[in-house]
């Protein structure tokens, strides 16, 4: 939040590095509590999902290419995360904005795949507002999504540090946190790609 | 577009007792701005509390929010007391529905989340680094903003009380009560964003903890080595870290429910607000024990301490503590064995609940024997240890009773089922902040509290309570509900005016409470302690001067048995004096917790209120923020060998003094 | 200060204890059917087990206090911190009575659960009851009649209570005949309770649901015999009034006499007659919208289901409640 120089930023900065094992353990136990609340939702979409109100079932309304699209794409971006971080290690200035560009790229594609099929289920008359279940499938797909949309934030966030500082062993650590979350989406979306769309879609 | 969202001029309450309210409150708060505007004390507030990111000071910054939000609930309390006294035999009182249904939810909403979490998170603050011998937690800014966001709560639960209303649905806010169609007003989106703000304050501050117990203890200081306040406060964030996110979930449904026509928990189109109540329950069953762990590890420091013995059975109590984790999330359903469930399933969940009694009980065989072949001393601290004791085993008596599925058939919802959690949570819980408090507050200010109002303090604590709730037991007996408004059963009126008489006498209590923080500031130089060691303590806390340096430790000490401060006492290894010492890298105060706090406060307010433009601007002000901060380059400094080496042989110097 | 401690403490348990054994009229502690007895059975016996641990602590916990406190040069051993025999006997004592207490836990919780039927000699009669805001609505299907605020059955005669919302959930209790249930909407509860001798007990909503909760009280009848409680159904059909469905939707809502005095009871109403498969409407209005009816306790209406309207059978009739009745 300061704007004051840099007069305190000084040598001795290497010392502390045992701040970067601290912050890497408190992001694990924060994704611990993240998937708690992906949990919360599932749960309650398991509890809501026959719940149709006379309407549409997921046989009605899953694409499942479409949505085979999104994790291909989403799939991949984690891969691609992967190289990002093997760039950073060997510090690879140009090799880590490379691929974190195209994890970006597929992260944005996902969201865009998403958007496109939330905006078509609620234009067919089949929004959140419709039942139960749709209430409880936007919004467990819909938290993944925020997730997603935050992760390609922080992207960018971390892509113009890298950029304009390069690979500090801050910045470094901070990839290692934002490579943990990405993954841990991915690992959340295969979840709800099985659980939702693939069981629903039977 | 309408500026302001749903607020306007009939947002203000026109009821009498609100208005005196608030004008006391305005008046109050106008003569603490001229005092401090007078004083020139606003910088120094600023610079070295607001932003402070130092454990100790941000502790106590938590038990002040404590203690006014006490004083709000309990006001909250006296008039539920006083209503229920007038309103006998028919009559109507003096707080029609309207009023008295808010006050009932807000009572128990700031006692748990506001008054109940910031002393137990304050007294966490202030005491676990010391004991493991760490210099601050894993993340100081965070525990700065974690504090800023429980604020960020209190202030909008008592914004209610002068723009808009509170919820009227009990502190649980079951649906469909509190969902849109049977509660349209502001009142349940005050509590929805009071819980939920706060709420992720709390699942930081978990995190905190956490890393800073698994990475940050003293050179040798093993897990089966740390103090046993440590190691409850640790249970209990094991338990925030997993149940907060629940009630986060729970919550952000209400909120889509009521916002944007989703269907959760609805009566129509397939809701069903069974889920919501499991939720709940899932975080609120282990939200009991988030308080109470903590109690517990004070609890058995004090014994430890005050008769002057090793704890007896410490593996045995981590164990317990452990047990009671484990257990408090596989029991959330006890608290509506009246929804259907089938006996299996009731049987099976209240028996998980009576096995939670075994380490319960354990742990109280173990204070005694902890008093066994003891030198007990009677000073404050312990006279609360003994209170809990007799009186928390009534508690623990009277929910293992509501444990069985066929007891609870007649007593759930009943006045005794508020006697019991009251017997738990004040009992327990509080009681042993109380004690903590008194027990820590020469460490945390540096000088003793009055012990006169201390006793008196815990004597009319005690027997309010026992007037207080035990009649209330006997009204569950007799078929009284919670939460009736008025009554006329003549038989029950006789319990109803001791109930009354207790909660007075409980008022007493507090007032001592102040008036020993009042005598204790005024007789400050009287009864200054200078060693830092005032009660002959075991744990590291007590190696440091009272209040403590503010790097803590300027050597990290090194650990060799479980009282560690007993053994580098009799070691003779305590207060040793060092030819130089190293420099000391400490994170520096900053803006942005505040700063974060007030956006998230603006952003609560306005989605109660609607006012869409300030919601957007904060949020992104959030995001915005918290960037900069990421990025501040200023975050850390260090102290230099010479100004420890000053500070330290000061504190020597006294010790050899006293 | 450990006497004062004492002297407050055995003052306060003997006052509680005379108030249990001599003011519990009319309450849980007092009851009149055989559900009720035999709760208040399950308290006194787990309450005493309990006792047999908690009374030695609070003895002790004073006894320690005293005999150990500074000054009395007691014997003192700073480092005495363990003793295996101690620990075991202090693991041990909690886990027999927790294992006394569980046994009878899971067999009580079996005699007592609300949705197993009163063996008797006598036919049961059966109520539908519907918690309005906030007024209590009872429906006798066989009958064909329906009150408001006031519910009669014969005493010494099983009563098979199905009960739904219509609005917010509350519960519906009966202290002196035992166990209360949840009323919720869009589902179905059960409960059966029986009164063993006649007389007029105290019924109310134990589960807040607004501001007219207060008032959710109605009066439950038991009458000494068959003939009194035909007499009193007599009275019920002489008042003329019919329950239809517009007539329901004016009750549901809460009634101008709640929201002029928010803190009393609606008064009570009777109706001669009753639409229908009433009680199956104000259920399905929202069950309709479930999927797995099953689990929310169906409505047993089968046969006067809406035209065009059949229960959606995703999963096999196995679940829950329904099986658990059948294994009874």
């Amino acid at each position: 939040m300061s704007t004051s120089a840099t007069a305190h930023h000084d040598a001795h900065h290497d010392e502390h590095h045992d701040t970067g094992r601290n912050t890497t353990l408190g992001f694990w136990i924060y994704l611990m509590t993240d998937c708690i609340l992906f949990a919360s939702f599932f749960a309650t979409y398991a509890v809501l999902f026959m719940n149709t109100a006379g309407g549409v079932s997921g046989k009605d309304i899953f694409d499942l290419n479409l949505i085979a699209g999104g994790t291909a794409a989403l799939l991949l971006s984690s891969i691609t995360f992967g190289f990002a971080m093997i760039s950073a290690y060997k510090k690879s200035k140009g090799g880590t904005l490379l691929w974190l560009f195209v994890t970006f790229l597929f992260g944005a594609a996902f969201i865009g795949i998403e958007l496109y099929e939330f905006n078509h289920l609620i234009h067919a008359g089949h929004g959140p507002s419709s039942s139960a279940f749709l209430t409880a499938f936007f919004s467990l797909v819909g938290l993944h999504g925020l997730h997603v949309t935050a992760g390609l934030i922080w992207i960018t966030v971390l892509f113009i540090d890298v950029a304009k500082r390069g690979l500090q062993d801050r910045t470094v650590t901070r990839l290692g946190c934002l490579s943990l979350f990405w993954h841990f989406l991915d690992v959340i979306w295969i979840c709800v790609f099985s659980f939702v769309y693939l069981m629903g879609a039977m | 577009m309408n500026l302001l969202g749903k607020l306007s001029w009939d947002s203000i309450p026109h009821d009498p007792i609100v208005l005196t309210t608030l004008a006391f409150v305005a008046v109050g708060g106008a003569a603490l701005f001229v005092f401090m505007t007078l004083a020139k004390k606003w910088g120094w507030l600023w610079r070295e509390w607001l932003t402070s990111v130092d454990h100790k000071r941000l502790g106590i910054m938590y038990i002040i929010l404590a203690f006014v939000m006490l004083i709000r609930g309990f006001a909250d309390a006296i008039m539920m007391r006083t209503q229920l006294a007038l309103s006998t035999n028919g009559g109507e009182g003096y707080l029609p529905p309207h009023h008295y249904d808010q006050i009932f939810t807000a009572h128990g909403v700031i006692m748990i989340i506001f008054m109940a979490m910031p002393f137990m998170i304050g007294l966490m603050n202030i005491i676990l680094p010391l004991q493991i011998g760490a210099r601050d937690v894993a993340f100081p800014f965070l525990n700065n903003l974690s504090f800023w966001l429980a604020v960020a709560g209190a202030l909008l639960v008592n914004i209610s009380l002068g723009l808009g209303e509170f919820a009227m649905t009990g502190w649980v806010a079951y649906p469909p009560l509190s969902g849109l169609e049977f509660s349209p007003g502001v009142g349940v989106d005050y509590y929805i964003w009071a819980l939920q703000i706060s709420g992720i304050g709390t699942t930081l501050t978990g995190v905190n903890f956490l890393v800073t117990v698994l990475k940050m203890r003293a050179p040798g200081m093993k897990l089966m080595d740390m103090p046993i306040f440590t190691w409850t406060c640790t249970w209990a964030n094991v338990l925030i870290v997993a149940s907060f996110p629940i009630l986060t979930a729970a919550l952000a449904m209400l909120t889509l429910d009521r916002y944007l026509d989703f269907h959760f928990f609805t009566n129509d189109l397939g809701g069903n607000s069974m889920m919501y109540i499991n939720l709940f329950w899932a975080w609120g069953h282990p939200e009991v024990y988030i308080l109470v762990l903590p109690a517990f590890g004070i609890f058995s420091e004090i014994v430890s301490t005050f008769t002057g013995k090793r704890l007896f059975g410490y593996k045995s109590m981590v164990y317990a503590s452990g047990a009671i984790s484990i257990l408090g999330f596989i029991v959330w359903l006890h608290h509506f064995f009246t929804m259907g469930s089938s006996a299996n399933v009731n049987a099976f969940f209240g028996i998980m609940t009576m096995i939670i009694a075994i380490p319960t009980g354990v742990k109280l065989f173990n204070w005694l024997f902890t008093m066994y072949k003891g030198r007990v001393r009677l000073e404050v601290p312990m006279l609360w240890t003994l209170g809990f004791m007799v009186l928390f085993s009534i508690g623990g008596m009277t929910g293992v009773l509501l444990a069985v599925p066929g007891a609870d058939y007649v007593l759930h919802n009943s006045l005794f089922l508020i006697a019991h959690f009251h017997n738990t949570i004040i009992a327990g819980a509080v009681f042993g902040y109380l004690a903590g408090f008194t027990f820590w507050f020469p460490k945390a200010m540096g000088f003793h509290l009055d012990p006169k109002y201390g006793k008196i303090s815990f004597w009319c604590w005690s027997i309010g309570f026992l007037l207080a709730f035990m009649p209330l037991y006997v009204l569950g007996f007799l078929g009284m509900t919670r939460r009736l408004n008025s009554t006329d059963n003549p038989d029950w009126n006789i319990w109803l005016y001791i109930a009354a008489v207790g909660a007075f006498v409980i008022a007493i209590g507090i007032a001592s409470q102040l008036i020993q923080l009042f005598v204790g500031f005024k007789n400050k130089d009287k009864n200054l302690d200078k060693t830092g060691d005032p009660w002959n303590g075991h744990t590291l806390e007590w190696s440091l001067a009272s209040p403590p340096q503010f790097y803590n430790f300027a050597k990290l000490p090194k650990v060799e048995d479980l009282d560690a401060f007993t053994d580098m006492k009799e070691k003779g290894t305590a207060y040793q004096r060092h030819e130089s010492y190293e420099p000391i890298h400490m994170p520096s105060n900053t803006n942005a917790g505040p700063i974060m706090g007030l956006l998230s406060t603006a952003l609560g307010f306005a989605l109660v209120w609607h006012i869409w433009w300030l919601a957007g601007a904060s949020f992104i002000g959030l995001i915005v923020a918290f960037i900069c901060r990421a990025y501040a380059s200023n975050t850390d400094y260090y102290v230099q060998p010479d100004e420890v080496a000053r500070i330290e042989n000061e504190h020597l110097d006294n010790v050899a003094k006293g | 200060m450990n006497l004062l401690l004492t002297r407050n403490l055995s003052k306060v348990a003997l006052a509680a204890l005379v108030a249990l054994l001599a003011g519990c009229q009319g309450g849980v502690l007092d009851p009149k059917g055989q559900i009720g007895v035999m709760e208040k059975e399950l308290i006194i016996t787990a309450t005493i087990l309990m006792l047999l641990v908690v009374i030695p602590v609070i003895f002790m916990t004073l006894y320690f206090a005293w005999k150990y406190r500074e000054g009395r040069g007691e014997a003192y051993e700073p480092k005495w911190s363990h003793s295996t025999k101690i620990e075991t006997v202090v693991w041990v004592i909690p886990i027999i009575i927790i294992a006394i207490l569980g046994v009878i836990t899971y067999k009580s919780t079996h005699a007592l659960n609300p949705y197993k039927p009163i063996e008797s000699e006598e036919e049961p009669v059966t109520v539908e009851v519907v918690s309005l805001n906030w007024k209590w609505l009872f429906i006798y299907p066989d009958l064909g009649i329906a009150t408001v605020n006031e519910l009669a059955f014969p005493a010494n005669v099983p009563v098979n209570f199905k009960i739904t919302s219509a609005g917010t959930m509350n519960s519906f209790f009966i202290p002196q005949l035992g166990s209360m249930i949840y009323s919720m909407a869009g589902m179905e509860t059960k409960l059966h309770l029986i009164a063993d001798e006649p007389g007029s007990f105290r019924g109310l909503s134990a589960n807040y649901s607004g501001h007219g909760f207060t008032g959710m009280q109605f009066e439950a009848i038991a009458t000494p015999t068959r003939e009194d409680f035909q007499e009193w159904v007599e009275g019920v059909k002489a008042s003329g009034e019919a329950l239809t469905t517009e007539r329901y939707e004016e009750l549901a809502p809460p009634s101008q006499y709640q929201l002029d005095n928010p803190t009393k009871s609606h008064p009570v109403e009777y109706f001669a007659t009753v639409k229908d498969g009433l009680y199956f409407d104000i259920i399905w209005e929202y069950m309709g919208d479930m999927g797995r009816i099953d689990f929310y306790g169906k409505p047993e209406y089968g046969a006067q289901l809406p035209e065009g309207v059949t229960l959606p059978q995703r999963e096999p009739a196995s679940t829950t409640h329904e099986a658990e009745e059948a294994s009874h």
